[in-house]
């Protein structure tokens, strides 16, 4: 990795945390809730009546209500993790590959 | 890779990390049962066909060179990543970004569908997120319409002279945006609004997902760029594997 690329990598990433931590700093009282909640208040808009949606998720159904909050990150947090952890993985092997010498093999 | 550089990525890593672990409530797919059962199956087969090609062009990739798996693997991580996180935006509500850039970088757009569609079933079945019956639909908007723009864009503008990572920024950030546009649409053709109709609908929804996305399709680019650069150093023989031309390896 050239040291022109390591500069813009770094850049990019300060860019994309300020990016991220800007709005939650600039708009203090904002609820910050998912965008498809918005959705459905604007499907209901739309159609002028509350909507009921005619099939629940499996999961709901399964555990007779729905997901806890703090289960729901969780899986979240381990959808994250295992992409993370291959992404992880490859880049490492790459890297020693290269640091070995072996990237043309 | 320096200690700088290292530093760098565990500082990234955290900032992942710590994002998410973000508010609650679903971002931004059609939810589960939204959608009446005409277009559940009509979305759903229009799918198929795309995700037959996907399951050959992998197969195909694979069998020319063993090599290829590893990518395959990387960008579908990096769906899984980009598609876990819930990312505050301007306008005080969260979304998260689609990750599906990459892979159409890499491997064109077919592929990717059977990618976004694993992560789709990941998210309908165990976070109640999107949906099953809502899957084909989801399916088309953020594995086949996104990639196939994002792939569009990067062909387009790899015969330019637009500087390449400017390419890469703009096909995953455009294809980002345009997954949330065709799901404006989609549900706007379930819900025409009862003055104005079906536009009316389409405004009305894009109201409400595009200045949410917009900054999230910005950091899904600048993401992309990232990673592309790091492929590009560390994993050329891989990306000789695909005929992928990169930047130095012509």
């Amino acid at each position: 990795m050239t040291s022109k690329n390591k500069k813009t990598i770094a850049i990019l990433l300060i860019l994309v945390a300020i990016m991220v931590v800007g709005p939650f700093l600039a708009l203090r009282g904002a609820e910050f809730g998912g965008s498809d909640d918005a959705g459905s208040v604007m499907v209901e808009e739309i159609k002028g009546e509350a909507y009921e949606p005619w099939f629940e998720p499996v999961l709901e159904t399964a555990i007779g209500g729905e997901l806890p909050g703090e289960i729901e990150s969780l899986i979240f947090c381990l959808q994250t993790g295992i992409g993370v952890g291959v992404l992880a993985f490859f880049m490492g092997c790459l890297y020693e590959r290269k640091k070995l010498g072996k990237d043309n093999e | 890779m320096t200690k700088n550089k290292k530093r760098w990525w565990t500082l990234a890593l955290t900032f992942v990390l710590a994002f998410a672990i973000a508010p609650t409530a679903g971002a931004m797919h059609i939810m589960e049962g939204y959608l009446p059962p005409v277009f559940c199956v009509a979305w759903g087969v229009i799918c198929l066909p795309f995700l037959f090609l996907g399951f050959k062009s992998l197969n195909k990739s694979v069998k020319e060179n063993r090599k290829s798996m590893t990518l395959i693997a990387m960008a579908g991580a990096f769906v899984f990543v980009l598609s876990s996180l819930k990312i505050p935006s301007v306008t005080g509500s969260c979304s998260h970004m689609t990750g599906t850039g990459l892979g159409a970088i890499l491997f064109g757009p077919s592929a990717v569908s059977v990618l976004g569609l694993i992560v789709l079933v990941f998210q309908a079945i165990l976070l109640a997120h999107g949906g099953l019956t809502t899957l084909g639909a989801n399916c088309f908007s953020m594995a086949i319409a996104g990639p196939i723009l994002s792939w569009l864009i990067y062909m387009g503008l790899s015969k330019t002279n637009v500087n390449r990572k400017v390419t890469i920024f703009l096909a995953a950030a455009l294809g980002d945006l345009f997954t949330y546009c065709v799901t404006s649409v989609q549900l706007a053709m379930a819900y025409p609004s009862a003055e104005g109709g079906f536009m009316a609908s389409v405004v009305k929804f894009l109201g409400i997902f595009a200045p949410t996305q917009l900054p999230l399709a910005v950091i899904e680019g600048i993401l992309t760029v990232v990673i592309m650069i790091a492929l590009e150093s560390f994993a050329q023989s891989e990306l000789k594997a695909i005929h992928y031309a990169t930047e130095g390896g012509k």
